[in-house]
């Protein structure tokens, strides 16, 4: 098995990332593998957790009575999984599925929290690293709302 | 048309007569300027007699009113409502009929023979719109085949104009006031108080055969200088003018002008403009079936990119404000339209700014938003 | 009777079969008439489609261009005169004028890596280029789809996109808006899927059809990733009455789509497509 730093270096998310920081937020990290069809989170629970996919897929679901749950984003190979933990509530807003094996890096999250408060440039480096994929997920919602192929 | 040279003559009022029924004999029919609902219009005239001798049009933007003149002039107007294109690109025109037996499909062509116009004074500004709707119609390779047919089939007697109206620009345009091409004859109506001539230029074999039947003298250099002075008079004296340089560029490079919502502010969005412009070629195609599905026809009939449904793809219509389709025709006018057919699309002849119910000025618009003095698009 | 010198006027072809694409879309397969050849089409290319007594509609060739037995279109029913051709049963005349329009750039694109970018419907109009770029196979470099659709049950032709999956050297992705448990595949939007295929974007020539917000994106997407607008080749809509250029209605700033277009470099329609109710 390989360092868990070298993990963290090989992912697209610590890239331009120091060492230096790299280190600090490894002491937070754990590896984790997923089986097909096992919840990462669901909504509603506590968001103490948040993962570097590594290798596999995970779909972001919602349910809503009589009809099966609906993916509306698929998270992958170098992908961010989940950000509810950065802001109080911490807490899900929906589920997250692995659809294969998946194999990730998780962050305990009052852990990564603390850090960053302790050291805000530390926090900032990682805030950079988050608010990319959250504004293209933004994008992505606002396109799925319009129901672009519809027209 | 190839030009026959061939010196201009003079010809008394009365054989311009003499020239109508020529042209009757030869089974034309003779389409010319009348009056009718206070309105000079184009239509079928049996002889000079229904010319609108003695009247003349007054001309301003939202405005057209027709005035006795002073003489007793044939042509001493400018151009109304009407424009040549209803002759030769219809409002309405069936493209076929098929009935349907089974699962077979057969068409019936029209065979009504096709309409021998001649145009009695046409003027310069709709010489050069003729000529460029003859760009739209006769495409290399998708030629419209009746409007080829109409096209060839029509004897065209141009006129000068003696006088311009308060809505022209065609000096502006380049497009007139002289006839210089495309006629097979062309008219300077020559009235004082002891002459009613007119000077004829010969433009084509097919006008010089008519001219053989016409009692005429050779013109003189006095009756050239007196032609060429009116033209010039009427160069000096437009209602309107259209500063071009530049134009094409601007527009294209102002959809987001504010001008363009001022504008819509005031259009209408009634289509008026496009009616009465003589180059606007827009249609759209019906289809339609007998009750019980067994015919079909297809009818083409003019459309404006004024109406909303002119731009409906499935959803909704692309120009749903007044804003977007005032700016749509005006930068195809002016601006796309050389890009498309190599010309302007505008020839000046000031229709659109008297037809127009709020008096919007095709020159002023322009000028406001294509003219080097415009303001810089909107900086927010 | 079927050999109209008029452009206006369509010629007849027998249906001879229709396919089930999804819930509203069908494909209409036409055959020659007796002794007749199909006209020849080039990938990227219209035919007006009449219903008789109802009216015409543009639509793209989705066939086959090498295959001269039939003619196919792939329709989704979204208006009166598409419900009408619809349903059109087997032997039935469809009215068709044509073929029409710009063609995908496949001879410019020999040697260089293609990307075809098709979002719902917009599939369709790629198909023809897809056969082709099968066909040639040899001609092109790295070749790749990227498919979006709303839903697994709104992608068109299922099976063949099964197949092409499995053609050594064809990069194929689809993604869907949203889907259930069933759908193995990408959910998100097609840019996502950039990043997971292999191309030269130096090298790379992209065609992209399907809805404007689509190709809006999506250029801006594959901008980022170092390719000139020079590169793009996008496929336009608008309404159409005549197809030759005579009627109007399908003006986009000084281009006639149905001549001019619908295929245009993405360079020459760029400035407009940013302005609104052009």
């Amino acid at each position: 098995m390989k360092d868990l730093t070298e993990l963290l270096r090989q992912h697209p998310f610590t890239a331009g990332l120091d060492d230096e920081i790299i280190n600090l937020i490894a002491g937070c990290a754990s590896n984790v593998v997923f089986q097909a069809n096992d919840y990462i989170f669901r909504e509603g629970g506590n968001a103490e957790h948040f993962h570097l996919i590594r290798h596999g897929t995970v779909a972001l679901e919602m349910k809503a009575p009589g009809r099966e749950a609906l993916s509306f984003l698929t998270i992958k190979d170098g992908d961010m999984l989940g950000s509810n933990w950065l802001v109080p509530p911490y807490r899900w807003s929906f589920d997250a599925r692995a659809v294969e094996l998946t194999r990730a890096v998780a962050f305990e999250a009052t852990c990564l929290r603390t850090k960053c408060d302790a050291d805000h440039h530390v926090g900032y480096e990682m805030m950079k690293r988050f608010v990319p994929p959250l504004l293209e997920r933004l994008q992505i919602a606002r396109f799925q709302g319009a129901d672009i192929y519809s027209a | 048309m190839e030009t026959v040279p061939k010196a201009p003559v003079v010809i008394a009022e009365k054989a311009l007569h003499t020239l109508v029924c020529e042209l009757q004999s030869a089974g034309y029919r003779v389409i010319g300027p009348t009056l009718r609902d206070q309105a000079i219009i184009y239509d079928e005239i049996d002889s000079v007699a229904d010319l609108p001798q003695g009247w003349t049009d007054e001309q301003q933007p939202g405005s057209y009113r027709v005035a006795k003149r002073p003489d007793m002039a044939l042509f001493g107007y400018t151009v109304g409502p009407h424009s040549w294109k209803k002759f030769l690109h219809p409002p309405r025109l069936r493209l076929w009929q098929a009935s349907r037996t089974g699962n077979e499909v057969s068409f019936s062509h029209d065979e009504t023979p096709s309409q021998k116009y001649a145009f009695l004074g046409v003027r310069s500004c709709e010489l050069h719109a003729i000529a460029i709707q003859d760009q739209v119609f006769l495409q290399a390779g998708h030629e419209d085949v009746g409007y080829r047919q109409r096209r060839d089939d029509s004897f065209i007697i141009a006129l000068n104009c003696s006088e311009a109206g308060g809505t022209c620009f065609c000096a502006s345009m380049k497009t007139g006031p002289q006839a210089t091409n495309s006629f097979d004859l062309a008219l300077t109506e020559l009235l004082s108080e002891d002459r009613h001539e007119f000077l004829v230029e010969i433009g084509s074999q097919a006008g010089a055969d008519l001219m053989h039947g016409i009692a005429s003298r050779e013109a003189s250099a006095g009756d050239l200088e007196t032609a060429e002075k009116l033209l010039a008079q009427t160069a000096a004296n437009m209602g309107r003018h259209l500063d071009t340089q530049g134009l094409k560029e601007r527009l294209q490079e102002n959809p987001e002008h504010r001008r363009w919502d001022e504008v819509a502010a005031r259009c209408l969005s009634c289509s008026n403009c496009t009616l009465v412009c003589p180059t606007c070629f827009c249609t759209s195609v019906e289809d339609t079936a007998d009750l019980a599905g067994d015919t079909a026809e297809r009818w083409r009939r003019w459309d404006s990119c004024f109406n909303g449904e002119f731009s409906y793809i499935h959803g909704g219509s692309v120009r749903s404000s007044t804003k977007s389709r005032y700016r749509q025709w005006l930068t195809h006018k002016l601006a796309h339209w050389v890009d498309q057919f190599g010309s302007s699309g505008c020839v000046g002849c000031g229709r659109c700014i008297s037809w127009c119910p709020t008096g919007i000025d095709i020159t002023e618009e322009a000028a406001a938003i294509g003219s080097a003095a415009s303001p810089p698009e909107d900086a927010s | 009777m079927n050999t109209p010198l008029d452009p206006m006027m369509p010629r007849f072809l027998p249906l001879q079969r229709r396919i089930r694409e999804t819930a509203d879309v069908l494909s209409l397969v036409a055959e020659p008439l007796e002794g007749e050849e199909m006209p020849t089409f080039l990938p990227g290319q219209f035919n007006m489609l009449y219903a008789f007594g109802v009216g015409e509609v543009p639509i793209s060739i989705s066939g086959d261009p090498q295959e001269r037995g039939h003619l196919v279109h792939t329709i989704r029913d979204v208006g009166a005169v598409s419900h009408a051709l619809l349903q059109l049963k087997r032997n039935e005349p469809l009215g068709i004028r044509g073929p029409f329009g710009k063609p995908w750039p496949l001879d410019q694109a020999r040697g260089a890596d293609i990307l075809l970018i098709a979002g719902g419907i917009g599939l369709a109009p790629l198909r023809p280029v897809i056969y082709h770029l099968l066909a040639q196979r040899e001609s092109y470099g790295r070749i790749a789809l990227l498919y979006g659709a709303r839903n697994p049950a709104d992608l068109l032709y299922h099976k063949e996109l099964e197949r092409w999956r499995r053609v050594p050297d064809f990069q194929v992705r689809v993604t869907v808006d949203h889907a259930g448990r069933e759908w193995l595949g990408d959910v998100g939007v097609v840019t996502r899927l950039l990043p997971k295929i292999r191309l030269d974007p130096a090298d790379t020539v992209v065609m992209l059809c399907g809805p404007e917000i689509m190709i809006r994106f999506s250029t801006l997407a594959l901008l980022d990733m170092g390719m000139s607008t020079k590169q793009l080749y996008v496929s336009m809509e608008r309404n159409m009455k005549c197809a030759i250029g005579s009627c109007g209605h399908c003006q986009f700033g000084p281009h006639f789509i149905c001549k001019d277009g619908p295929v245009f470099r993405y360079d020459r329609v760029e400035a407009l497509l940013k302005q609104d109710e052009i």
